[in-house]
Parts: C-alpha cells; structure tokens; sequence
C-alpha cells in the first residue's frame, strides 16, 4: 500500500510539473495582478494579525504581548462608546435605506420608460459624487447661523438647532443625513430585478383577484429576497466602515458622540501611531462585520 | 405587457419629485453657494455684504438677477445719454462678475487646486488602465484556462473580498514607509492596483465569451497574447466598460487611504486638498464649496455620458452568482 501511494504521489507531482510547464503562459497572465495582491493585501492581511499581538517599536524589534491589545481595546470607553454609535447608526440607517430604495424603485418602476432613465439618474448622481463633497455640503446645510436646515424648521416655528455642535443630537445629524441620501445602488438593483419577474405570476394573481398591493406583498417582495440579502449585507458592511462624513463633519465629536469604528482605527493608528493596538481594532472590526454578515444571511435566507 | 401595477399616477410623480428634490438638494446648494456672492457694495449699503452668510439664505446665487438689474439699468440710462451713469453700472457689473467667480480664483491662485486636480486625474487614469489589464488578463485565464492551482488562487483572492479594507492600513503604511513611498503617488497607485474585485467581475464576464473563438484563433497559430490581445478583449468591452468607470470612480472619490500617505500639498488629490481646505478655512463656505463643484463635476459628466454603463456594471457585479 505505502509503495503504491508513493508511486501515485509521484507519478502525481511529474504529471502536475508537466501541466504547470505546458501552462506557463497562463500563469505569466497572473503574475501582474498576483505581485500587487501579495504585496497590498495578502501579506498586509497576514500582518494586521500578526501586529494585533504585538506592541509596534519603530527603532527596535516588536515585542509580543498577545492579548494585551485585546484587553485594551475592549476596556477602552472609546472604543466601546465607537461600537455603540456605529451599530446605532447601522440599525436605523440601514433598513431605513434598503425599504426606501425598496419603494422607491417600485414607484419608479411603475413609469413610463423616459420617466424611469430621469428619476433613476436623480437618485443615483449622489452615489457617484464622492462622499467628502457630500460630507462638506451638509456640514454647511447643519450651520447653526445660516444653514439651510435651521432656516428649512423655522418655518414650522422650530428655534435653531445647533445640529452638530451638541452630544445629543451630532450622532443624529449624522444619521439623518445618511437616510436623506438615497441608497442609489438599491435602487439600480431592485428595478433591475424587478424587471426579471415573470409576468405570468403577476397574471395569475390578477385572474385569483389580487390587488395591487396584495401582488406586491406576496410575489414581488420575495422574488426580491436574493437582491434584499445583497443589499443588507452591502450597506451594512458599508455602514460599519463609516469614516469620511466623520472626519469631516465633527471629528467624532462632541467628546465621544459621533466616534465610529474606524473614525477611533484612523486616529490610534495615525494620530497616535499605536500600530499594535490599532491593528487589534481592526481585527475586532473584521470579526464583527463577518458575525453580522453571517447571521444577516442566515435571518434573511430562512424567510425564503 | 400587463400592467403590474396601478397607482394613482399623480402621487406617485409627487412623492418621486418630493424624494428626487431632497436627493439633489446638496449638490444644487453645493453649486449655489460657490457663485454667491460674497462681498458686495450695494446702493444702499455702506459696508459689503455676504449673500453666502445671510438670514434667511439665499435660494439662489444673487448676481444672477443684480446683474441683470443692472444691465438694465445701464441701458436705460444710455437710452437718457446720461453716460456716467451708465458706465458706474457697467462697473458693477463687472464686480459682480469677478465677485461671483472669485471662490474659484482663490482655490487656484491661492490654493494649489491645479495640481490638485491633475493628480486625481492621472492617478486615475493610469489606475484604470491598469486595473483593466490586469484583471482583465487574469480574469480570461481564470475563467477559459485549466491549469494547476487556478481554483485556489481563485478562492484566495475572492476570500479577500470579505475584509474590510482598514484591515490593511496598518501594515500597508509600514510597508509602503519601508519601500520609501510613502508621500509619493506610487503610494496611492499600487496598492489601488491591488483591488480585487474587477478579478470577480472580468472571470464572471469572459464565461460569456465562446470558447470556439478562442480556439480558432489557437488553430489559426496565434499566440496566447494575440488571442487574448485581439480576441478576447475586443469581445469583453462591454465588462471592461463597466469595469473601466467604476475603478475610476473609486480611485477619483478615495479619501482615507490617500489622506493617510500624503502630506505635501503639491501631491494632494482632490479629495485630500478639500480636507485641508476645509482644515484651513472652517467658516469660508464660498471657497469651500467652490472646491467642492469642482471635484464633482467630472464625475457628474462622466456619468451623465456613461450612465447606460453604470447600470450594467452594477447588475453585472452584483445579484448574479
């Protein structure tokens, strides 16, 4: 038996040298694109782990000491004030944007074809400008003195807010901002996959009487389970990463109020250079976003 | 096509017109704040006024229509002969002009906004390009190739998909500060070429393409590089299309990375010069949105020409698989 398996393992390796020397062109078509993947993200993978057990020393060797970055991070108010407002933030935004998108494209799907094109590029221009002009933007419109929104509530009577500037409402400002921005991509994708219903479910409904709203609820919401997934899961790991709108807007302030995640990695990591305590933070960043992934994907694909 | 369903037409334009208002709000306030005016001599007034500080706020930039106030009344007072008065108001009209206009003269004059704009541009530039031949390259080998280890380079790379990319930063900026790159473009543009995704898409893109093609090219003795050069990327332009704006929209809008390795303001993107602008001028929202409307303006037309693409490109990267 041990003769024969060796024979086979050999027998196995020449036959795979052969194949590697007849395909070598094929991996010359890789070698670009494999050099920068190892260089930028396979082994930058390997060592944000590595680093995250190591206390970082620019002039001497790193120092192993395991968990100690672990323990800080999770002891630190900061960082568990940042967990706090970034799920917050996820939680309401999030759904909120996915069920907009959701009706929103129902509407615009329900149009005439010139009508679609229009109201799809309106809501879908934000996307494309970059999110630092959009931060910039609404920094100016939360003005407390001549903003837009503080002129926009006064005509309910409302007194000035000063949006921004204070612990109770920065954080909603924040996420009131996110919610007004419409969630593009959802759009795009839901009319897309509207698109691909078939229409002899709709035809059947008619014929056993539905209504409009009775097709919508029991066929089109889910036919649109796979698109609802993708979606979730895309803006919620978006949504866990949140970083420009803070830096530009508040600087996670007032005190803690609207640090997020990786507002709080930026600032350890290149405000304070603790490169070892960093990388731990953004492990536990890993993680949280794999665990909320896989139980999203799990809640969401039960239902179907 | 049956109608699938039946609303009243009127609500549903009236509540899409409500939404698609507030979804352009910022960007119209965006542009109606960078042509303010901002310190103007009225009539009336003995000091200047800032239209672009006022209660309650200007809906729209204001010497649009001084402007035409003024034509007029420069006219009129040539029609009387009185000359003099006519050319006091020709003279405001041209403050006006200069006045509307100087948010943007300052970011080039007094800020370094040319260079700021020529290197997001050639950063992107040379990125896409990049990234579409590389992944392009081995997307076609990866999806028409059988080669050994082809499906665990495959799964290796896609696993990657799944780590956020602040993962990374710590160790991308010891890397590149042991390389010497760090504060040099070189610093933005590889690890930008590193990105993986356009691999996902350009493999699920040349699965379309016929293998018959490819192999009467291989009769015909051409060489693995002519088949791939004059084969099959001539077939995968609609992928590389959608591959093309979308890497370039990323790298032209990135911020946190670039933020991070550069520090000379010669070298700044856009991006990056809007954060110290807005650093260095917290309260000066003429200028500040003057810098703005000029990073978003091209990717406004981009996507105004190219919006069939944008489509395509996100249904193609998306449900599908």
């Amino acid at each position: 038996m041990e003769v024969s398996r060796g024979k086979n393992t050999s027998e196995w390796l020449k036959r795979t040298g052969k194949s590697i020397r007849k395909n070598y062109a094929a991996y010359l078509f890789l070698l670009p694109k494999l050099i920068f993947f190892t260089l930028f993200v396979a082994i930058p993978v390997v060592w944000a782990f590595v680093l995250s057990f190591q206390e970082y020393r620019v002039t001497e060797s790193n120092t192993w000491i395991w968990l100690e970055n672990y323990k800080e991070v999770f002891a630190s108010a900061a960082f568990r004030q940042a967990l706090l407002n970034t799920t917050i933030y996820t939680a309401v935004t999030v759904p909120f944007n996915v069920i907009t998108a959701l009706i929103a494209a129902t509407l615009i799907h329900s149009l005439g074809r010139m009508a679609q094109n229009f109201f799809r590029a309106a809501f879908y221009l934000p996307t494309v400008t970059s999110m630092v002009i959009i931060a910039m933007v609404w920094r100016w419109m939360y003005n407390y003195e001549f903003g837009l929104f503080n002129y926009v509530i006064g005509w309910f009577g409302l007194e000035p807010v000063n949006w921004l500037g204070q612990t109770s409402t920065a954080l909603w400002a924040i996420i009131m901002m996110q919610m007004l921005i419409p969630f593009g991509v959802g759009i795009i994708l839901y009319m897309a996959a509207m698109s691909s219903i078939s229409d002899t479910l709709y035809e059947a409904a008619t014929i056993d009487g539905a209504n409009a709203f009775q097709k919508w609820i029991r066929i089109t919401i889910p036919m649109l389970t796979p698109t609802t997934i993708y979606l979730t899961l895309l803006s919620t790991i978006g949504s866990f990463q949140v970083f420009t709108q803070i830096i530009l807007m508040t600087g996670g302030g007032p005190g803690y109020a609207t640090e997020t995640l990786v507002h709080l990695i930026y600032k350890t990591g290149f405000r304070d250079f603790e490169f070892g305590l960093a990388a731990a933070q953004s492990v536990v960043l890993f993680f949280i976003i794999l665990v909320i992934s896989v139980l999203q994907y799990r809640a969401l694909n039960r239902n179907n | 096509m049956i109608k699938r369903f039946t609303f009243n037409k009127f609500i549903v334009y009236l509540l899409l017109t409500i939404a698609a208002v507030i979804s352009l709000l910022p960007l119209y306030w965006v542009f109606s704040t960078s042509l303010q005016l901002s310190s103007y001599q009225d009539e009336d007034m003995e000091r200047p006024v800032s239209y672009v500080n006022s209660t309650p706020p200007k809906m729209y930039p204001v010497g649009i229509t001084e402007y035409f106030e003024h034509w007029r009344k420069a006219r009129n007072a040539e029609k009387e002969g009185d000359s003099e008065q006519a050319a006091y108001h020709r003279e405001i009209m041209d403050e006006i002009v200069t006045d509307t206009f100087s948010g943007f003269r300052r970011l080039f004059t007094q800020n370094s906004m040319g260079a700021w704009f020529f290197n997001s541009v050639y950063i992107s530039v040379v990125v896409t390009i990049g990234i579409l031949l590389f992944d392009s390259m081995a997307g076609y080998v990866l999806a028409k190739k059988k080669f050994p280890g082809r499906d665990v380079i495959f799964w290796l790379i896609i696993s990657t998909m799944m780590i956020p990319g602040q993962v990374t930063l710590v160790p991308m900026f010891i890397m590149v500060r042991e390389l010497g790159l760090m504060d040099t473009h070189w610093a933005l543009i590889f690890p930008d070429l590193s990105m993986v995704f356009g691999v996902f898409l350009m493999r699920q893109f040349m699965f379309s393409i016929p293998d018959e093609l490819i192999e009467a090219a291989k009769i015909d003795g051409a060489s693995e590089w002519k088949t791939y050069w004059k084969v099959v990327l001539p077939l995968a332009r609609p992928g590389l299309a959608a591959l093309g704006i979308f890497t370039f929209m990323n790298v032209w809008n990135s911020f946190l990375w670039p933020i991070i390795v550069l520090n000379t303001a010669e070298l700044y993107t856009l991006p990056v010069g809007l954060k110290t602008l807005q650093d260095a001028n917290l309260a000066d929202f003429k200028l500040l949105m003057s810098g703005a409307a000029i990073a978003a303006i091209p990717m406004i037309i981009i996507f105004i020409i190219f919006q069939r693409h944008f489509v395509k490109g996100l249904t193609l990267g998306g449900v599908k698989e």
